[in-house]
């Protein structure tokens, strides 16, 4: 379990002006902590949600190949005690190789990918282990400031076990130099924390004539350290 | 920052931005939570976000809930529900009326339903309760009790005159009637 202080300074606050988003978002009452006795609902159990032979896998979800540079992206989900969380639902949603989201509302003039769709669901299996393959995304601007650009970056959606370990977050790709720049990867105080947010090149998840491989890692908060109380 | 040396601390939250559509809410299937098969009392719950400025066009509201006996995660029923909020900062899930939860050593708890908000300019998404207006069990409830009294009131979903099945909720994120966060 993390303390209060890690806690503090490993997620970022409501507040970062530099983001401007948060300036009229940012609830500024105090939070009301909840007990412990109540902070352990299970998560949801997803039945509802099926999950398709191509849904790891963005890059055959369209008639043709996507355009760009072809990667897997796969790591290990574990709780704070770094143990793994099995059979867990991981969602991820990205641009194309342009940086350009198949969404209505993003109207950045880079191309549209017609073989790219850019979103993804898996279980982690027995060993919290998780695997897709997707394109590389391109960096993308934004106009929360002038000459505003996001580093490249993959948008991931887990639950684990409880309903604290509800995460969302983002993936980064090693030495982008817009790290600097970006108030949503700056928002995290710690640098040690902002690492953690950055994947790793590994060779072993490379495949020979076909794609490189990244690592990312996540850690999930968790009600291991909550007594657990008997649910009927 | 001090920490034991290789322990492992949670990978930090980032904001859902504004483009999550296609990636988590492309089911609209996520939006009925009551299917046929689920027992309980029909509702319509229409969930309003504002920020300080207005309606909140681009957040994405998950709620969870138990079932009309208060358990959760019934084979029958999930309870879990997901959309994402419309130009007018609205949502509405088709769900049932949940029970009170009775398993906790706290005491019995009110109806409510839990509700995870994520938004662009959300850093990390926030946690707060839907509970019904009127209902008899809401003086007992153990949360509601940590709440200071003036602020309860923004946890209370009420019904719109002339719609008898709907139950309406607004979250208020920043200003006047900010609407309580708890933190889990
Ligand atoms: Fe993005």
């Amino acid at each position: 379990m993390s303390t209060p202080q890690e806690l503090a300074h490993s997620q970022p606050p409501l507040l970062y002006p530099p983001y401007k988003s948060t300036i009229p978002r940012a609830p500024a009452e105090p939070m009301i902590q909840v007990p412990r006795s109540f902070a352990d609902l299970a998560a949801p159990l997803f039945g509802h949600l099926p999950i398709g032979g191509t849904d790891n896998d963005l890059t055959r979800q369209h008639p043709g190949e996507p355009l760009g540079e072809r990667i897997v992206v796969a790591g290990r989900i574990a709780d704070e005690d770094g143990r793994a969380v099995p059979d867990t639902l991981v969602e991820l949603w990205q641009c194309n190789a342009a940086g350009r989201y198949f969404h209505a509302r993003d109207d950045h003039p880079a191309p549209l990918d017609p073989n790219f769709g850019g979103a993804g669901r898996t279980l982690t299996d027995a060993n919290g282990i998780y695997r897709f393959v997707t394109i590389k995304p391109g960096a993308y601007p934004w106009r929360n400031h002038h000459n505003a650009w996001r580093p490249a970056h993959i948008h991931f959606s887990l639950f684990g076990t409880s309903f604290q370990s509800r995460l969302v977050t983002q993936m980064y790709f090693p030495n982008d130099p817009l790290f600097p720049y970006d108030p949503i990867l700056q928002s995290v105080p710690d640098e040690a924390a902002r690492q953690r947010l950055v994947s790793q090149f590994d060779l072993a998840l490379t495949e020979p004539e076909w794609a490189l491989g990244y690592r990312f890692d996540i850690v999930l908060r968790g009600r291991h350290s909550t007594p657990f109380e008997g649910r009927v | 920052m001090t920490r034991d040396a290789g322990r492992p601390v949670a990978t930090p939250s980032q904001t859902v931005g504004p483009f999550f559509h296609f990636g988590l809410t492309a089911n609209a299937a996520l939006g009925t939570l009551a299917k046929d098969g689920v027992r309980g009392e029909r509702i319509g719950l229409r969930i309003r976000v504002l920020d300080r400025d207005g309606p909140v066009p681009d957040a994405m509201v998950e709620i969870y809930h138990a079932d009309a006996e208060g358990q959760y995660g019934q084979a029958h029923f999930d309870g879990f529900g997901r959309l994402p909020t419309d130009g007018d900062g609205t949502c509405v899930f088709e769900t049932i009326r949940p029970g009170a939860v009775s398993t906790r050593a706290d005491g019995a708890q009110a109806p409510h339903v839990n509700v995870c908000l994520f938004a662009r300019g959300l850093l990390r998404h926030v946690y707060t309760r839907i509970y019904f207006s009127g209902d008899a069990a809401l003086d007992e409830d153990p949360l509601i009790a940590l709440v200071p009294p003036a602020r309860r009131s923004t946890l209370l979903a009420s019904q719109p005159s002339g719609e008898p099945a709907v139950w309406e909720f607004t979250i208020r994120l920043q200003g006047e009637g900010e609407t309580v966060f708890f933190a889990l």
